[in-house]
């Protein structure tokens, strides 16, 4: 009978370890809390620096685990150690048993409305980064206009920032909203788009030339300075008041749109299944690692790894990279104790 | 504008405030800008509403004024408060409430110092012990005026004799809710509503059938801000930032101001008069200014009491286009009469702002 | 009547109000004044800087935010140090002449 592993989370971290464990002739079972695979990736447009799809990304992690036994919608109630596994108590009442746990849990999107100065959820024409993905992909959103005039890029919402809680950088969202900017500049060519940073963190392959090509080829404008409030004015037009650092004075702009980046925090939900496999939670609130060099996919307990935005803020072919090698160090660790 | 958005963040910053038995301490200076604010908030709370609320001859200023003009250091203004306290503990009251709201700031500020700090409290205790023999104990629940108006607010709505609506157009009165800085800036837990969206105010004007109007400086400073105000050449800066509010709120035409702090009403009740004999403009219809009132003034305007009784008099910008539109009853032969309707002469108008 | 004070002026700078023409002209001349990201290594080589207050990362600046630059300029000496320096390849120097062509010819 084939080794079964527990794969915590129907990301692309849990997608991608089980079908690599399929390739190692293990038996992984996927525990998916939600209704659908893929997580948050699977609620994107296109992804950075090669604009390729999102769901094709999607539907081929899906298809590559598709040998792979997957419970939808069914979270786990209990996990015990074994003399040599686990077992893992589902809420349906199954119990399965496996020889590892994989634990995917993922991330979960920091709450804009948390930032109250930002009016997220009273002013009509606010957004986040995942709303105006979903309208990139053909949802419907009563609060992008036909016609925009001018539109607004906050970067770090909820991220470095004490009174959100969550000191760290979210990594991805600098890179996201100036994919985004590029984006709705194509949709809506006449628009003056302004991105609103502290820092610009572009640290990958290709990132420096999206950048170089917003600015030259798009116009778009990246304003230094931190937006501290926004209201609206009689013609229901966001008023955002901002400092321009660079000039050293306050400015402020009207806007028909704007987009809050917000930031990754740890799934509130990790913390639950850290407890019931002994993990310890760091004090950034992520997941820790044995440690963060070479082995991140590592516990520190036997039979527990790691894959994906669980331990730490990760993109997409991070993430990949990781769940690969989280299912060999399962599959070196099986094999090991046999 | 999502309501429901506002709703859910008024949920967050909710306070249990006690409904009776308060000990009132008074403001400072309000008794010169708007004469008869204090006098008609203890007269709603106790005769009108039948709460219990108590206050003592012995009582002084809290010292706010002094530390935040930097006259006096803290521990001063810290053992002032203290004796306060002890004639709380004397009268046997645990609820303070304050009129004014940089009071308010103030003993909230002293309060969480001496949470983080006690040793600072403990001498204070030595400090009033040399000073007066007097001993103290903290307040169980610190509020401001307005918060125990806004808990009421729906036994002064049954009791109302008028409604905030414009008689003229059938439609809600267009309210601007204007809050002290102190009330919620430095502690938004101890505000009701939090700090960016305070519903203290706009809790009592929809209770009483009014609109409130949400416009992009409703967060700004007036500009008050002691030592910037207190000596003259200053006073450019000051004034700047009421300019700016009203600026900001005069395309969406609001029919009056409502404000819960002495500085504010008075900072946007006088300078509409200074803005206007320097740069000509007024901000209400016909050269008429926008009237700022104080919550305990509409609070009575609400229950019927006259306005002139009411002190409305005393304000630089009319309040006649405001009591016309609310339907009122006012006699104004009597506004400049005095007591016994002894005749105690006309103030001198101004060249460009109408006043009557 | 002379109150003793008057209002003070707002430094705030208006984005809907400012006038961005003579930016929009450089974009078309010198179409790599986008490029610019503020670092300041043009400032920092610049010889007139500690004279005189001129930097070409104010330069684009003030372009962007429609303020005066006439001043600044006459202190360029078009040493050419700053297109030297400059990490994203802007032809500063073709920037400058550009300005200065439009404030002789006001055209």
């Amino acid at each position: 009978m084939k080794e079964s592993v527990i794969i915590i989370g129907g990301g692309v971290a849990g997608l991608e370890a089980a079908s690599q464990l399929l390739a190692l002739g293990l038996s992984p079972v996927i525990i998916e809390r939600s209704d659908h695979l893929g997580g948050h990736v699977a609620e994107w447009y296109r992804l950075f620096p090669d604009l390729s799809p999102a769901q094709d990304l999607i539907a081929r992690l899906v298809d590559s685990a598709s040998g792979a036994r997957i419970y939808l919608e069914t979270e786990i109630s209990r996990i015990n150690a074994l003399k040599d596994g686990y077992s893992a108590t589902l809420n349906n009442g199954d119990v399965l048993f496996c020889k590892a746990v994989l634990v995917c849990t993922g991330f979960h999107l920091f709450e804009a409305a948390k930032k109250e100065e930002y009016g997220y959820g009273i002013y009509d024409r606010v957004i986040t980064n995942r709303d105006l993905e979903h309208w990139f992909g053909g949802a419907e959103d009563e609060r992008i206009t036909d016609n925009p005039k001018a539109i607004g890029f906050v970067h770090c919402v909820g991220s470095r920032d004490v009174k959100a809680g969550n000191t760290q950088c979210s990594k991805v969202c600098c890179m996201t909203a100036i994919k985004q900017a590029i984006e709705l500049k194509e949709k809506f060519p006449e628009s003056e788009i302004y991105c609103f940073y502290m820092d610009l963190r572009l640290f990958g392959k290709k990132y420096e030339d999206f950048y170089i090509s917003a600015q030259k080829d798009y116009g778009i404008h990246f304003i230094r300075g931190r937006v501290s409030e926004v209201s609206e004015d009689i013609e229901g037009r966001l008023l955002v008041k901002a400092e321009d650092t660079l000039s050293g004075k306050p400015l402020k702009v009207r806007l028909d749109l704007l987009v809050l980046m917000a930031g990754m925090v740890c799934h509130p939900q990790t913390a639950r299944i850290a407890s019931m496999v002994r993990a310890e939670v760091d004090d950034d609130g992520f997941l820790r690692s044995r440690d963060n060099i070479y082995s991140i996919v590592e516990s520190g307990r036997k039979g527990i790894f790691f894959a994906g935005a669980c331990t730490g803020t990760k993109t997409v072919p991070e993430t990949v990279a990781e769940a690969r090698a989280a299912a060999l160090s399962a599959y070196r660790y099986i094999k090991g104790n046999a | 504008m999502i309501y429901q958005g506002k709703q859910k963040i008024w949920s967050d910053y909710q306070k249990e405030i006690p409904d009776n038995h308060w000990f009132y301490v008074r403001s400072c200076i309000r008794q010169n800008f708007f004469p008869a604010s204090e006098k008609y908030f203890v007269k709603i709370v106790r005769d009108v509403l039948g709460k219990d609320l108590f206050e003592t001859e012995h009582h002084t200023t809290c010292g706010g004024i002094a530390y935040h003009s930097d006259t006096i250091p803290q521990e001063t203004a810290m053992t002032i408060v203290a004796r306060q306290f002890s004639l709380m503990k004397e009268a046997g009251y645990k609820n303070l409430v304050t009129s004014c709201i940089t009071s308010f700031g103030n003993y909230c500020e002293i309060l969480e110092t001496w949470r983080e700090f006690p040793e600072l409290e403990a001498r204070i205790r030595e400090h009033l012990w040399k000073a007066c023999r007097r001993e103290f104990d903290k307040p169980e629940y610190v509020a401001h005026a307005s918060d125990v108006i806004y808990k009421l607010r729906g036994e002064i709505a049954e009791k109302a004799k008028i409604r905030l609506v414009n008689r003229e157009t059938g439609e809600p009165l267009r309210v601007v809710e204007h809050i002290g800085c102190h009330y919620s800036k430095m502690f938004p837990h101890k505000g009701v509503g939090g700090a960016e969206y305070p519903c203290v105010l706009s809790g009592m004007v929809e209770s009483w059938g009014g609109k409130v109007i949400d416009y992009p400086e409703r967060r700004h400073c007036c500009g008050f801000g002691f030592r910037q105000y207190l000596v003259k050449a200053n006073r450019g800066y000051s004034v700047s930032n009421t300019h700016k509010k009203f600026e900001s709120m005069e395309p969406f035409h609001p029919d009056m101001i409502i404000t819960n702090c002495p500085g504010c009403p008075y900072f946007l009740d006088r300078w509409q008069y200074v803005i206007a004999e320097q740069t000509g403009k007024t901000y209400g219809k016909d050269g008429y200014g926008i009237p700022a009132l104080t919550y305990e003034e509409l609070a009575g305007l609400v229950l019927g009491y006259d306005p002139w009784d009411l002190g409305l008099q005393v304000h630089q910008v009319a309040a006649e286009p405001l009591l016309d539109k609310l339907g009122v009853a006012y006699d104004p032969a009597k506004k400049y009469l005095g007591l016994n309707e002894k005749d105690i002469m006309k103030p001198g108008l101004p060249t460009v702002l109408k006043c009557c | 009547m002379d109150f003793g004070f008057s209002l003070s002026p707002s430094s705030a700078i208006d984005l809907d109000k400012v006038d961005l023409s003579l930016y929009r002209r450089l974009e078309q001349t010198a179409p790599d004044i986008r490029n610019c990201i503020a670092c300041g290594s043009c400032s920092a080589t610049c010889m007139a800087a500690s004279y005189s207050g001129m930097s070409v990362r104010k330069l684009i600046l003030n372009l962007q935010r429609g303020a005066d630059v006439e001043k600044m300029l006459s202190c360029c000496m078009l040493c050419g140090k700053c297109t030297m320096v400059c990490p994203r390849g802007i032809n500063t120097r073709k920037l400058i002449l550009d300005v200065c062509r439009y404030y002789s010819k006001k055209v």
